[in-house]
């Protein structure tokens, strides 16, 4: 595995590498944060990388978002789900881990201005703190919106970026006791940012789209490649078909879902 | 310095590495990573004469040691390969292959006619796609079928014809056979393994169409067997693939009677593996002291 580094001969933008894991913590039940080193791999919010850290053990490589992004680390909260994530939540500092990326075309920046919504759901949080972070420092106003089952997690990744903070939870003790749709106002926006299971993203979007406000959700789906060439992600959008991997993940909710 | 050319239908390859249909795209995503030149071809992407959206829902699913996948064969279509993605492939040096498969007889012949008037190699028919007119059933299952499109597309195409065969042939050896008396120059083989996966807590098909194709190093023994059965009785070239991942794996597919290979979906596991196994067969072939890869071709 150490060999890979040695094939990078061009900067290209998305890159294959190895890199190492600085930490990897265990912040809920299920939920863990992977901190490793990013070799200047280029990464912007909404955008997400293929993991893995086997060699023929598993067939695919898994993608997940980028959670942060600093000059020397890359940030990856990630839910224990099934082999692959169950993989990477066994590595310990300083083990290694091959990446691919940043991969897809995440919220397009330089068209969200003013005041915005960022709607998470889940692991569908993490996304939006870098997303929020960037938002923030071009100069907009940030409320965030974030929806748990239970327990509540990397809302002090939000804190310092937005103005307000809005929580539901469905089954644990804080915030709001539902779903965080029921809490949106959408026509105080100049446009939502979602990103989250589909059926919330689906509610975001008919809000929006009944307040005829620009909604950006970032889909998921199963990839092989995650760089466009296998069309295993592909979904059908008013525009035909298009990849998750390559001309998503983010879309416009108005490509997405017909009224 | 061993020599890896290897020469099919006297078209020379500088390897005997070729990105394997439907895992490669037109090359353009990858090139980004590796040079795709280093390959010694490049299989395009599998097409058909209209563009097609190819299947809703899960179209991959990881499996022990593989994949399956039901992409349904979406793809811009033929006319639009010719215009906007051969001269895309033109850039790079290395065999170019145009993948095709069709629904219809028809289908077959128009695209098989258009594709032999355009810069492309190679023509490899995919023949693992449904027919339309006998209920769905591949066009691969029976040789008499099979050797049917073979010799109507064989009077249309003027490049060297490639027939891809699916392992799910009642009978491999003779579907060979019937494929090369046809016309076919050369063949290829396996396509994806029919397959079936369930999520027993919906109660359903992973798969909208229920069942869809295996890949991967699953298959890679029982490849390695019908490669091996098909070069026996054969008089035309075999280039072999399922389930590669390694040098080793390819001198493995050549020893059993492989003239070539190609590599699928060893390209999702390590996005670089082309580069990879193209670097690592030079040195595993200086190891093994083999002066000219062709020499071990069907050694067994
Ligand atoms: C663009 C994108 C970004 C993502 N970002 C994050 C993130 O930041 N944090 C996070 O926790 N999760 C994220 N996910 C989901 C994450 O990829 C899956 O949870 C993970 O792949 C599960 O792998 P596994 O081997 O543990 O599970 P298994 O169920 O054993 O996986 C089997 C196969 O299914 C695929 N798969 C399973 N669930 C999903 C899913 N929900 N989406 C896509 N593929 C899936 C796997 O990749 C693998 O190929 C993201 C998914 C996508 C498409
Ligand atoms: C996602 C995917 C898409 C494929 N699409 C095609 C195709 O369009 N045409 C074709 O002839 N074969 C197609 N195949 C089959 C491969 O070319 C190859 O025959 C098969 O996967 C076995 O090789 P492997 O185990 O190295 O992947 C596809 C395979 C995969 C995994
Ligand atoms: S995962 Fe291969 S095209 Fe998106």
């Amino acid at each position: 595995m150490r060999s890979l580094t040695r094939y990078i001969i061009k900067q290209h933008i998305v890159k294959y590498f190895e890199s190492t894991v600085e930490s990897n913590i265990q912040i809920t039940d299920d939920i863990y944060v992977m901190t490793v080193l990013r070799h200047e791999a280029k990464a912007s919010a909404g955008q997400f990388f293929m993991l893995k850290c086997w060699d023929k053990e598993l067939t695919l490589m898994r993608p997940i978002s980028v959670y942060q992004a600093s000059e020397e680390h890359l940030l990856f909260m990630y839910r224990l789900v099934g082999e692959g994530t169950r993989k990477l939540a066994a590595l310990k500092n300083g083990d290694s881990i091959s990446l691919l990326g940043a991969l897809g075309n995440g919220y397009p920046l330089d068209q969200i201005h003013g005041r915005i919504a960022v709607v998470g759901g889940g692991v569908g949080i993490p996304p939006l703190s870098l997303t929020t972070k960037m938002l923030q420092a071009q100069g907009e106003t940030v409320d965030a919106y974030l929806g748990y089952r239970d327990e509540i997690f990397a809302v002090e990744a939000f804190e310092p970026y937005c103005r307000d903070i809005f929580i539901s939870s469905e089954k644990g003790p804080e915030g709001y006791r539902g779903f965080i749709t029921d809490l949106l106002k959408a026509e105080q926006y100049d446009a939502v940012l979602t990103c989250g299971p589909e059926v919330m993203m689906r509610k975001v979007a008919q809000i929006c789209s009944e307040k005829n406000v620009t909604c950006w959700c970032s889909m998921e789906h199963r990839m092989a490649c995650g760089i466009g060439a296998c069309l295993g992600c592909s979904i059908p959008t008013t525009e035909g078909m298009r990849r998750v991997c390559k001309d998503g993940p983010v879309f416009l909710a108005s490509h997405l879902f017909q009224k | 310095m061993t020599n890896l050319h290897t020469t099919i239908h006297d078209i020379d390859f500088k390897n005997p590495i070729i990105a394997a249909s439907g895992t490669f795209g037109f090359g353009e995503e990858y090139n980004e990573l590796f040079d795709v030149s280093c390959l010694g071809g490049i299989s395009s992407k599998g097409l058909t004469l209209r563009p097609k959206d190819g299947n809703m829902g899960i179209r991959v699913y990881e499996t022990p040691s593989g994949m399956m996948n039901s992409v349904g064969l979406q793809n811009p279509g033929v006319d639009a390969f010719i215009e906007h993605y051969i001269p895309v492939m033109r850039q790079w040096d290395t065999v170019l292959i145009a993948n095709m498969g069709g629904h219809s007889m028809d289908d077959y012949l128009e695209g098989a006619s258009k594709l032999s008037a355009a810069d492309i190699d190679i023509l490899e028919l995919n023949i693992s796609c449904p027919n339309v007119k006998s209920g769905g059933m591949a066009f691969g299952i029976k040789a008499e079928v099979a050797a049917e499109v073979v010799k109507a597309v064989r009077k249309v195409c003027t490049k060297p014809l490639m027939v891809k065969l699916s392992p799910n042939a009642e009978n491999i050896v003779e579907m060979a056979q019937a494929c090369e008396a046809a016309g076919a120059d050369s063949l290829s083989l396996v396509n994806t393994f029919q397959a079936m996966a369930i999520d027993v807590h919906r109660r359903k098909a992973i798969f909208e169409n229920v069942y869809a194709g295996l890949s991967g190093a699953a298959i890679r023994p029982i490849a390695l067997r019908m490669v091996h059965s098909v070069a026996k009785k054969v008089h035309i070239p075999v280039i072999g693939l399922g389930g590669i991942t390694t040098a080793e794996d390819v001198l493995a597919f050549m020893m059993a009677g492989a003239t070539a290979v190609q590599i699928g979906t060893v390209n999702f596991t390590t996005p670089d593996a082309g580069r990879q196994i193209v670097n690592d067969l030079a040195r595993v072939c200086e190891q093994e002291h083999i002066d000219n890869i062709q020499d071990i071709v069907g050694i067994l």
